[in-house]
């Protein structure tokens, strides 16, 4: 689980996440989503710790990341998978040595045991015939695969997704967002998802966080969505007409 | 406004470098950056390094004797000439400008274009100090640049002989007279002290520019011509106050 609380960062004098709080609950998929420019990616690498809160705390499991030693927030990072946008794959390795890379750099498992599980999370994600090519001889859909695959390589207890299926066709988003949610399930990991994908939303938003303008303006999870009268959720949300009809329809059932 | 970005600047550089020695990667991963960092930056180097090298040895015997025109003037100085240009200046430092344009813009693109595709961030995320796992293998390879500047002195007098005796301006055995008068062991000594502040040079500033780069595919560009600025400036500035200091009391 992790629980944010009150977090406030601003960028040259410009608020952008004013007073957040919520948790994020695990064995679920959390999704946080809301305009551009409202803070999602702000508050996604806060969470990652790469931008560091003015005010408020951020805590995985009990743990304050911000009273952390630099040696327990290292320790705390080999706990955490991400998948990045542009999947972010090392362009100079191969697939197996892209999922291998977090194995071969934390523990102390030998080669044949960081292959075996190489090729089980290959497996996983249903990427066998990949091994030896490099990132670049794959389409856009398997990068994110293997991106995800390198994320729960070495077990972590919390995975964050910043949008993980942008640039993909409808059919491979719904697998990537179906992978992501059998994954939290099966591993019973604390999953964040960062997206502007209104599918995902509606297919698995176990527990949803919208942001406007720095600010909390909604929770709920899928089904709460379709039925709340939030004007910005439905200005956001239900802008397109396709949302609108599945709302209405979703409503008379 | 512009002197505290530079000082901004400088300051980011040197805590940088503290921290690149700081939480050391696993020595079964290092070892495989390591060599691949000489083979990338020493090894893909000893092409241009020799080619260069060979022809401007001989291009400076031939303008040497081109210009000794006083029949008093002894020809051994063309050797001389060659042997004291090429291994003070031209191998240490003037190679090393080259190197910050191919060295210097292969190591600020690779590491820009990681920065620009979040590359950097999945290491930082997975709890890697990207600092020490993309900067320190190259400063380690550059150890190994006293060995390319090594070969580029040998081949640089090498081709002044050539073009000297092949070209009939000098006998090989007046050459050779030349090449050995007045040594002075303490200028090859200079010249790789020089090389090795060099070498430290251009692993990290061409580091520095990639790694803090922002923005996208224009700007690595960017940040390259930069790195190659800046890396060529510090090394002209080092080669002064270093001469200063070991040659000019």
């Amino acid at each position: 689980m992790i629980e944010v609380k009150n977090i406030e960062k601003s960028f040259g004098g410009n608020k952008i996440l004013k007073g957040i709080s919520t948790v994020f609950e695990t064995g679920k998929t959390n999704l946080i989503i809301g305009q551009s420019g409202s803070g999602k990616t702000v508050l996604l690498k806060s969470l990652l710790g790469i931008h560091t809160p003015e005010s408020g705390t951020i805590s995985f499991d009990g743990r304050i990341y911000s009273e952390l030693n630099p040696d327990e927030k290292r320790e705390l990072r080999t706990e955490i998978g991400m998948v990045f946008q542009g999947s972010a794959l090392f362009d100079s390795m191969t697939v197996a040595e892209n999922v291998g890379f977090p194995l071969r750099m934390f523990t102390k498992d030998n080669n044949k045991k960081i292959q075996e599980r190489v090729d089980f999370v290959l497996k996983r994600v249903d990427l066998t015939e990949a091994h030896k090519k490099l990132p670049s001889e794959i389409s856009g859909g398997m990068q994110k695969r293997v991106a995800i695959a390198r994320a729960i390589v070495n077990n972590p207890k919390y995975l964050f997704c910043d949008e993980p299926n942008s640039g993909l066709d409808p059919n491979t988003a719904i697998l990537i967002d179906n992978l992501i949610r059998e994954i939290t399930e099966e591993y019973n990991i604390t999953t964040v998802i960062n997206t502007h994908d209104m599918n995902s939303v509606m297919e698995i938003g176990e527990k949803i966080l919208f942001l406007k303008d720095g600010l909390k303006a909604w929770e709920g999870n899928k089904e709460e969505i379709f039925r709340t009268d939030n004007e910005a959720v439905v200005a956001f949300v239900y802008s397109s007409n396709l949302f609108k009809k599945v709302r209405e329809a979703y409503l008379k059932e | 406004m512009m002197l505290t970005r530079y000082i901004t600047q400088i300051g980011r550089y040197f805590l940088m470098l503290k921290e690149i020695f700081n939480k050391q990667t696993k020595w079964s991963v290092m070892k495989n950056l390591i060599f691949k960092e000489i083979d990338d930056l020493i090894i893909g180097s000893l092409g241009i390094v020799a080619f260069i090298s060979f022809f401007v040895g001989g291009v400076v015997a031939i303008q040497t004797a081109l210009n000794l025109t006083n029949p008093l003037i002894p020809k051994y100085l063309i050797g001389f000439a060659t042997r004291q240009s090429v291994v003070l200046e031209f191998a240490p430092t003037f190679i090393s400008v080259i190197m910050a344009g191919k060295m210097g813009s292969f190591i600020t693109s690779s590491i820009g274009t990681m920065r620009v595709t979040e590359q950097i961030d999945a290491l930082e995320v997975m709890g890697v100090n990207s600092l020490n796992y993309l900067v320190f293998p190259k400063i380690i390879a550059l150890l190994l640049y006293p060995f390319l500047i090594g070969i580029a002195m040998f081949l640089g007098v090498l081709g002044g002989w050539m073009a000297g005796v092949y070209g009939g301006f000098i006998s090989s055995a007046e050459f050779i007279n030349g090449t050995q008068m007045d040594f002075i062991p303490f200028h090859i000594v200079y010249a790789f002290i020089k090389t090795l502040i060099f070498a430290m040079l251009l692993a990290t500033i061409p580091s520095f520019h990639g790694y803090y780069m922002k923005g996208g595919a224009l700007e690595v560009g960017k940040a390259s011509t930069v790195s190659f600025v800046w890396t060529s400036v510090s090394i002209i500035l080092f080669n002064y106050i270093l001469t200063q200091l070991l040659l000019g009391s």
